[in-house]
């Protein structure tokens, strides 16, 4: 074989309006770091940021600084430091990957924003353990060694139906929170401007589910990989006016790529799922790799993951509640099939990729059977990969892409 | 004439077949790949052409296949090694089946339906053992040829059992065996169970069982002590370490249409 040229990805005209609302976050967190003012609050991706941001805090995410280090292939360097602390090389790879570094006093916020020496530290730490234990941990390790307080919610977990029980638990523990919050920022809670960033986190993320449901046609104008990356606002300025305007502009770039019929893939042939993380370090090159085999990976849990319906700027509690209690991460093997079934309907789609996440056993769906057990009811296969968010020292390469590959030659013969 | 080749460039050997638009054997190969996967293929496509005892002019459609197989730059395409093996044991077997092999670095496990169109594959994880690489580990271990395992293995008097996944926690058990005063017969035995164990915990083995590669070509014995497990027959193809080249090739006839594709 003659050596081919690589597939070309398709510019998203957007990314450049991201990279400046996102470049702007940074450097405000970063001059609040600096000035101590306003106050800075750290939270999970998927913790009460918008009680956070009605109190005045600037809020960052480490799971994004995760995501960066993964993306960034910069985590390898860091997973061992973290490790020879205690914690184990088994466990969640974003955490080993932030706390490690840290440690080393490094960060890519620095090589990517110049005059950001470090990541701005806390005044206050809230974590969400909807998504797993590992967060609670994490803020735990920074509490003891900045001396910051680190509040939490504790989700249930592995829920089938919601009940107004679980509801008024969670509700009653973001309440709770309040007194404390206060205290830390200086500023009194006030209902209106609570529903108001709620208001603002419901546009965005309708905004988001809009741009994502884009690839119900084919072909699909936007990729799982691509949307990694441009699902950055909705996780870290949801609840702002400016991640509003940024899916705005998003999803008319998008709707114009289905009005021209221009697929993120040339040749659209095959339609996937990806359940799982994905792999940052990898992005690009599996983009291209799907490209080259006609495949278009076009739906995923992990983005949907921030879509939040339920957000009520009517009942802001009980419905921040459900928001943040009713994602896929927290539910029963039922639910989570019956949620995957319908991605394949509303998509169309050809066949379900499963990405094992070596450290990261909430959102590796493959280990309890769901595979074979999807695989019989719809009739479509499924493949399981072996990787990591962020640790490529478990992911193998060549062997990843020859299941691919022979996934693709699989849906080809059929 | 008409030549259709496949080259499979496995980590460990690389292997040549050519077929014919008949689908007859004509020549093939096996050689070590070493460090230089294109010069291996090279060398292995020569040695097979060796075998038809002409040089007069002919053309040739060529399909890599294995881990080395976008290393062929005389290749016309390319095919997975699950495709290629698939192929090449539906056309001995040309019925329902599930095909094990276990290769140089990795092992397979293969559903093929009555039509000869794969149904699902499973591959081994990121791990060396339950492979011929975990075979070559073991025998260097234990300074015995890769060749006389099997010999030795029929000579077990007992079974031991091997705990360990991983190859190099296994060497160490193998070794605390050996100060134990076990017999390297039995511990080959064990280890050979152990690789049948890891083929096992892939997938199911329903229907038909069809197994290739390497391990199946130079250890009947292991083949023997699997179909005991199974408590079945185990069909293997007549050069079963050329399944996945002859599947290469097959599909390099497929492509340009010849008689019977």
């Amino acid at each position: 074989m003659s050596e081919e040229k690589k597939p070309a990805i398709k510019k998203i005209h957007a990314t450049g309006h991201m990279r400046k609302i996102m470049a702007d976050y940074f450097y405000e967190l970063d001059r609040a770091a600096k000035e101590g003012s306003p106050k800075i609050a750290w939270c999970t991706s998927v913790g009460p940021a918008e009680l956070l941001l009605s109190l005045g805090y600037l809020v960052y995410y480490p799971e994004n600084h995760g995501a960066m280090l993964g993306a960034t292939r910069q985590a390898a360097n860091y997973i061992p430091e973290t490790n020879a602390i205690g914690y184990s090389p088994d466990i969640c790879s974003y955490l080993t990957s932030d706390i490690g570094a840290f440690l080393k006093k490094e960060t890519p916020l620095s090589r990517a924003y110049e005059g950001i020496e470090g990541i701005p530290l806390p005044d206050v730490m809230v974590y969400n353990t909807n998504q797993c234990r590992d967060v609670q941990d994490w803020f735990s390790w920074y509490s003891k060694e900045l001396d910051v307080p680190a509040l939490g919610i504790s989700t249930y977990r592995n829920i089938g139906e919601i009940t107004k029980d679980h509801l008024t638990s969670i509700a009653k523990q973001i309440k709770n929170l309040i007194p404390r919050l206060e205290q830390i920022s200086g500023n009194k809670f006030d209902i209106d401007k609570f529903r108001h960033v709620l208001g603002l986190s419901y546009d965005c993320t309708q905004l988001w589910k809009k741009v994502l449901e884009t690839n119900k046609i084919r072909p699909a104008p936007i990729s799982f990989f691509d949307e990694t990356i441009h699902m950055g606002p909705a996780v870290v300025l949801r609840g702002t006016e400016a991640a509003v305007e940024y899916y705005r502009v998003l999803l008319q770039e998008l709707e114009e790529r289905v009005a021209r019929n221009e697929g993120a893939v040339e040749g659209e042939e095959f339609r996937l799922y990806w359940e799982g993380m994905p792999i940052w370090g990898k992005l690009r090159d599996l983009a291209e790799f799907f490209i080259d085999l006609k495949t278009a990976v076009i739906a995923s849990t992990y983005c949907n993951s921030w879509i939040f319906d339920a957000f009520d700027p009517g009942d802001p509690f009980m419905s921040m509640a459900r928001a943040y209690t009713e994602i896929f991460i927290v539910r029963d093997e039922i639910f989570k099939e019956s949620y995957i079934e319908k991605m394949v309907d509303i998509y169309g789609l050809d066949g379900l990729l499963f990405h094992d996440a070596k450290t990261c056993p909430n959102n590796s769906n493959n280990r309890y059977g769901m595979p074979e057990r999807l695989e019989k009811k719809l009739g479509i296969p499924t493949l399981t990969i072996n990787g990591d968010l962020n640790d490529l020292r478990c992911y193998s390469e060549e062997q990843a892409k020859t299941n691919i590959e022979a996934f693709v030659e699989q849906l080809e013969s059929r | 004439m008409e030549y259709f080749v496949g080259i499979d460039v496995g980590a460990s050997t690389t292997k040549s077949i050519v077929i014919d638009c008949g689908r007859e054997l004509i020549g093939h190969s096996v050689i070590h790949s070493g460090a230089d996967f294109e010069e291996a293929a090279d060398k292995s496509f020569r040695i097979a052409f060796k075998d038809l005892g002409k040089d007069e002019p002919c053309d040739k459609w060529i399909f890599s296949t294995g881990y080395g197989r976008r290393n062929v730059p005389f290749a016309h395409s390319t095919k997975t090694e699950i495709s290629c093996h698939a192929k090449g044991s539906y056309h001995y077997f040309p019925r329902a089946h599930t095909l094990i092999d276990i290769g140089g670095q990795d092992s397979k496990i293969v559903k093929i339906d009555d039509s000869g169109r794969r149904t699902g594959f499973k591959m081994n994880r990121k791990c060396a053992a339950g492979t011929g690489a975990f075979l070559e580990e073991i025998a260097n271990r234990l300074k015995i040829g890769i060749d006389k395992l099997d010999g030795l293995a029929q000579k077990a008097t007992k079974n031991v059992p091997i705990g360990s996944y991983c190859t190099v926690f296994t060497a160490t058990e193998i070794l605390t065996k050996i100060r134990q005063n076990v017999r390297v017969e039995d511990i080959i035995k064990g280890i050979f169970d152990s690789v049948i164990k890891r083929a096992l915990e892939m997938a199911p083995l329903e229907g038909s069982i069809v197994m290739s590669g390497g391990v199946a070509a130079h250890n009947p014995y292991f083949v023997r002590m699997f179909e005991q497990k199974l408590g079945k027959e185990i069909f293997v193809p007549p050069l079963p370490q050329l399944t996945g080249a002859l599947g290469a090739a097959l599909f390099a006839l497929e492509t340009k249409g010849g008689k019977h594709a």
